[in-house]
């Protein structure tokens, strides 16, 4: 029990660094926990990319070479809406008996509260990925497993690049009225490179071809955009959030 | 060292100021009864103390350091209007995270004795979205003091609570004040506050009107600090 | 001094543009391969680099304010992002009008059309976004991180003609180290982006001039409520 009059005494480094990654541990956790017990927004994400894939493969019955062509493209959007429900709610779901006012309280630094909530929703992300690709393979009548280290590669890079933009934002917009209107105008753009390039590699291997030489920009610029916007998230999170 | 000091500060929202050139020094282990109609600015005021917002102008300290520091929110317990827990976690489960949060030396022993002191270790792993009003505060109550705070900021604490959650909460602050720890407290319910307080500050439209020690005449007449001081 | 040094930019500006104007048209050449047409790359490119200018003083501005909380370093960042987009949307409008000329569609996605075209989704968001916030301070923090989020796609906008094989044409102009342009058909571009620069930094002064009124406007209520 700590006295009375005393004030916290500086840590080791080693000790400092400890606490760090438990405190973002455990925000983290208790996103997933919260999610997992009531499944509101998973369950609304994997229903809505499930139904767009299954309808698309419906109106347009693409054959072999269509499919060759737009894997990367119907994929990634399905992806971009569907976790958009994840992310938009990232930071919104602490309003509810003022919860984000507990946490910003708390001795919980923004880059801890912004760390953990990407990792959780980046676990719910790839989560529906999981789920969605297989189907994806049975109804489009795509191997997707040829090249699955580079595709496993893509998408853990691509969907990080959505996981911090998606985090960020929600936010940033977390405290205005207008917030609903405001994240998807916001958001879209700010992920269309990463998009792009995860797009490409996608439709790369799911063609059955290796990522060349020439593709390899495309890897550059996921790792390139995870890198950049992970700082900036990081860096700004206190800013968006105390006013 | 004060416990709190708030030098010149002004905050704005919008054109409207609600707190101008404020300055108030909150002495150690004193339990400060913040009062002022609604929308004097007490709110906004314990909003900065809680590290949540931050003054157009001034300057604000907690036990001597900046209010977003580590150091000042490891040491403060923050009672909002919220409860600030989580509806889809259990009773243990919010007060767990917390006391991991405040890095509390043992989660889960400290958690499980708050829990007791609240009186809800019968529903220990029921769900909160479950869980009446009265037990909803009185977990409120044990997440904001289960990591000792040396300070701790309750807004409006006793507005909506039952008797149980008021007596559980009486005990918490008395023992605090006992300890030494230092309180602020706003309030409309002027009785149970005033009994507690050992000092007092008014707040009329943003300005402090009057600080000074609690007196038996405050605590007899409860109405006398708004008619020589507030607003008419 | 401010209005002076408005009317005097005005008639450099107009002076620069006027004597490119009669050179462009005039005095250069056809281009080889692309005809009349090509002229407009005197209006495209230096609107570009202006955009891009703006986009910049956009960003130097928000992080100053970020830095001092200095209100007057919003309005700057406000007014340079509001000009920026409209040099932005010149620069659409007239590489569609050449690109239909000598490519015969309007549209591609390319790297650096689609990284353009985002740039000015982005900038045009952070526009809405100010008008979405009432409270100054709370719109001045929050579009001044849009801003320095939104300048990363202006460098991929700069690069994208380096990093990728693109429809857009390669780059040609000397900082670049590109391929080149015939004799004198260089330098109007950059007499022109400095006529360019001179008109955006009139549009900013004019816009700021009423972002200072509007504050102190601002002011005064603040103080008329304090009474």
């Amino acid at each position: 029990m700590t006295p009375a009059g005393s004030i916290a005494t500086t840590v080791k480094p080693e000790l400092a660094a400890l606490r760090w990654v438990r405190g973002a541990a455990a925000v983290c956790a208790k996103d997933l926990r919260s999610e997992l017990r009531s499944k509101d927004t998973i369950n609304a994400s994997l229903s809505f990319a499930l139904v767009i894939l299954l309808l698309f493969s419906f109106a347009f019955d693409p054959g072999v070479d269509t499919v060759r062509e737009i894997s990367g493209g119907l994929l990634w959007l399905v992806f971009a809406f569907a976790g958009a429900l994840v992310l938009n709610r990232s930071y919104a779901r602490e309003l509810v008996n003022d919860c984000l006012d507990a946490l910003l309280s708390s001795p919980v630094s923004g880059a801890q509260l912004f760390l953990g909530k990407c990792v959780a929703n980046f676990v719910l992300l790839v989560a529906v990925e999981v789920i969605c690709i297989p189907v994806f393979g049975i109804f489009y009548n795509v191997n997707w497993t040829r090249h699955l280290g580079q595709l496993a590669i893509t998408f853990a890079l691509g969907t990080w690049a959505l996981t911090v933009i998606g985090t960020m934002f929600s936010a940033m917009t977390v405290n205005l009225r207008l917030r609903e209107l405001m994240l998807p105008i916001l958001v879209y753009p700010m992920m269309i490179p990463a998009l792009m390039a995860a797009i490409q590699l996608t439709t790369v291997l799911m063609a059955g071809n290796t990522v060349s030489a020439d593709n390899l920009i495309w890897f550059k610029v996921l790792i390139g955009f995870d890198i950049i916007f992970t700082i900036l998230g990081v860096s700004f999170v206190d800013t968006v959030l105390i006013g | 060292m004060n416990a709190v000091e708030v030098q010149g500060v002004w905050k704005y929202f919008g054109d409207y100021p609600a707190l101008r050139d404020l300055t108030l020094a909150v002495p150690r282990g004193s339990c400060m009864a913040l009062l002022g109609r609604n929308g004097a600015g007490k709110t906004t005021l314990l909003r900065i103390l809680a590290g949540l917002s931050r003054p157009a102008k001034g300057t604000v300290t907690i036990l001597g350091a900046d209010t977003r520091a580590r150091a000042s929110r490891v040491g403060v317990g923050v009672l909002g209007h919220g409860i600030g827990v989580y509806e889809e976690l259990s009773a243990i489960e919010n007060l767990r995270l917390f006391a991991r949060l405040y890095g509390v030396e043992n989660p889960e022993r400290t958690a499980s004795e708050w829990l007791e002191r609240a009186g809800l270790e019968r529903v220990r792993d029921g769900l909160v979205r479950e869980f009446s009003r009265g037990m909803r505060q009185r977990l409120a109550v044990a997440r904001a003091f289960l990591h000792e705070p040396t300070l701790l900021l309750l807004d409006e604490p006793f507005t909506a609570l039952d008797d149980r959650a008021i007596a559980v909460l009486q005990t918490l602050l008395r023992r605090a004040r006992d300890e030494g720890r230092s309180i602020i407290m706003s309030t409309h319910q002027l009785r149970e506050a005033l009994e507690l307080a050992t000092d007092v500050a008014l707040i009329n439209r943003g300005r402090l009107a009057y600080t000074g020690p609690r007196t038996d005449e405050m605590l007899n007449d409860p109405g006398w600090l708004y008619r020589n001081y507030g607003e008419a | 001094m401010r209005n002076r040094i408005i009317v005097i930019l005005a008639f450099a500006a107009a002076a620069l543009l006027s004597f490119n104007l009669y050179k462009v048209f005039m005095v250069l050449p056809d281009e080889l391969n692309q005809g009349a047409i090509y002229r407009i790359i005197y209006i495209h490119v230096p609107s570009a680099i202006t955009c891009f200018t703006c986009f910049f003083a956009a960003l130097v501005s928000s992080v100053l304010y970020l830095a001092k909380k200095d209100m007057r370093f919003d309005g700057v960042a406000a007014a340079a992002t509001e000009v920026g987009v409209v040099f932005a949307s010149i620069v659409l409008v007239t590489g569609s009008i050449w690109a239909r000329i000598i490519w015969g569609i309007w549209w591609t996605w390319d790297a650096r059309l689609t990284s353009m075209f985002v740039c000015w989704l982005l900038y045009a968001g952070y526009l809405m976004l100010r008008r979405a916030i009432d409270e100054p301070g709370q719109r001045a923090r929050l579009c001044a991180v849009m801003s320095i989020f939104a300048f990363t796609d202006v460098i991929i906008v700069w690069k994208s003609i380096e990093w990728w094989r693109t429809q857009h044409p390669g780059p040609v102009l000397s900082i670049r180290n590109g391929g080149g342009m015939g004799p004198g058909m260089e330098a109007p571009i950059w007499w022109n982006y400095l006529a360019l620069v001179m008109l955006a930094t009139i549009l900013i002064m004019v816009r700021m001039r009423q972002e200072d009124i509007r504050r102190e406007i601002d002011s005064m209520r603040r103080w008329a409520h304090a009474l």
